[in-house]
């Protein structure tokens, strides 16, 4: 019985700590947090008793990901979780599908166009329908394949005449 | 990881840590020469544009030191291997260590590269290596950006004015002889690809010669014929600029050894 309540304890702290690092909002994007994204995929219990968290990088090269390290440590540490080891995991990888409708709301309201269509449908030429995140018209182009950051996209609304960024599909 | 940990038990060892050296550095050094238009880019959009492929490829490159630090076992980390090899050290590919050029340069180099790149890490999506393939997971997609940014440039470029037509025909004759590397492959290549872990760059060549037709019938410009193509960057014969680019990419760790971020 003794074995069975220590491990309910640390399912159960599994879980709060879960729920404390997957509040922790994106640096670059705070509308979103790194459990929206799906950033966040695992939290357990080492045998030696440290919090073990998978993270697992949006792009290869995203700067943000050290900024996530550190929010996170200093979240559970904050949540009394001192004993933390943060593991990157790169499969499998990430992609924006797993943005949810509720994820893709949050940006679309905070003036980022949500990624258009599955991030299989590729080509080499065209480019997705994107809606102005702001007047919702499909009278948009592309200004550039790159924007402020490595997961966005410069685009411009025809209709309203504002740019704005789109969060490219990945 | 398991994959990787029987790999790393046989006698392929060597082959699989140079490979993915080989891999790293093409990634390493051409981020470094892209990261040399920062502040400097004909646009703001496209300084934003060069600067993020840079990133991209320095993520790349940083996740294959890693792997191959760790199949090597001996304690060296990404940054060693980066920063503290020499210039015979390097297996990159001279194309990706050949000077930005122009901007029609820095695009045609992206261009031959990212569209051997793409089908490459689509194919090694199925190494038995389990972290190859799950870096080439990540960096496919970030293939598919650079092949449409390069290529939409080259279309803009070749059919522009006379002057970027020129420009566009004159960075594809400078390029052009150092692409055949790409499709070399020496007897680790060779080895690794019967082990399942590598990618036959032969088997890539139809794809990539049916992205740059497309790409450059829409861009007027004309495409050389095979001929003669130089060699030496895997074994570690670069070219003269190579030692250049080195001396400011690894000026940090050689003045200040260890020094951490």
């Amino acid at each position: 019985m003794g074995a069975r309540l220590v491990d309910l304890d640390a399912e159960n702290a599994c879980r709060r700590a879960f729920q404390v690092a997957a509040e922790v909002p994106d640096p670059e994007v705070p509308v979103l947090t790194i459990g929206d994204l799906g950033v966040l995929r695992d939290v357990r219990m080492g045998l030696d008793g440290t919090l073990e968290v998978d993270i697992t990088p949006t792009y290869t090269g995203c700067p943000a990901m050290a900024v996530f390290t550190m929010d996170i440590e200093t979240a559970l540490a904050a949540a009394g979780f001192d004993r933390v080891r943060i593991n990157t995991v790169l499969s499998p990888a990430w992609t924006t599908d797993w943005l949810s409708a509720e994820a893709r709301e949050k940006l679309r309201a905070y003036g980022i166009a949500p990624p258009a269509g599955k991030a299989s449908r590729r080509a080499l030429f065209g480019d997705d329908d994107v809606a102005c995140p702001r007047c919702a018209s499909l009278d948009t182009e592309k200004v550039s394949e790159f924007g402020s950051t490595a997961c966005k996209a410069l685009w411009r609304c025809r209709a309203c005449a504002e740019p704005f960024d789109y969060f490219k599909c990945h | 990881m398991t994959a990787s940990d029987t790999i790393a038990a046989t006698d392929l060892k060597g082959d699989l840590f140079a490979y993915a050296l080989r891999l790293a550095d093409d990634a390493a050094i051409l981020g470094q020469r892209l990261g040399e238009w920062c502040g400097h880019a004909p646009t703001l959009e496209e300084d934003i544009g060069l600067a993020n492929i840079a990133l991209d490829h320095i993520g790349q490159a940083r996740a294959l030191y890693t792997h191959a630090a760790e199949i090597e076992g001996k304690g060296r980390n990404e940054d060693q291997l980066c920063f503290l090899r020499k210039e015979r050290e390097f297996g990159n590919c001279l194309l990706v260590e050949q000077p930005n050029g122009d901007f029609a340069q820095t695009i045609l180099r992206q261009l031959f590269f990212s569209a051997f790149m793409l089908p490459f890490w689509r194919k090694l999506m199925a190494s038995q290596d389990a972290t190859l393939a799950a870096i080439a997971a990540k960096a496919e997609k970030e293939a598919t950006y650079h092949v449409r940014h390069s290529a939409e440039w080259t279309i803009r470029l070749g059919d522009g004015t006379v002057e970027s037509h020129a420009r566009a025909q004159e960075a594809v004759d400078i390029l052009w002889p150092y692409t055949g590397e790409l499709f070399e492959a020496d007897d680790l290549v060779s080895r690794l690809v019967a082990a399942g872990i590598a990618v036959d760059p032969e088997s890539l060549r139809e794809e990539w010669r049916a992205t740059l037709r497309q790409v450059f019938d829409e861009a007027t410009l004309t495409l050389p014929p095979e001929g003669w193509f130089q060699t030496g960057g895997r074994s570690g014969l670069h070219s003269e600029g190579f030692g250049h680019l080195l001396t400011e990419m690894q000026y940090m760790q050689r003045a200040y050894p260890g020094m951490r971020w």
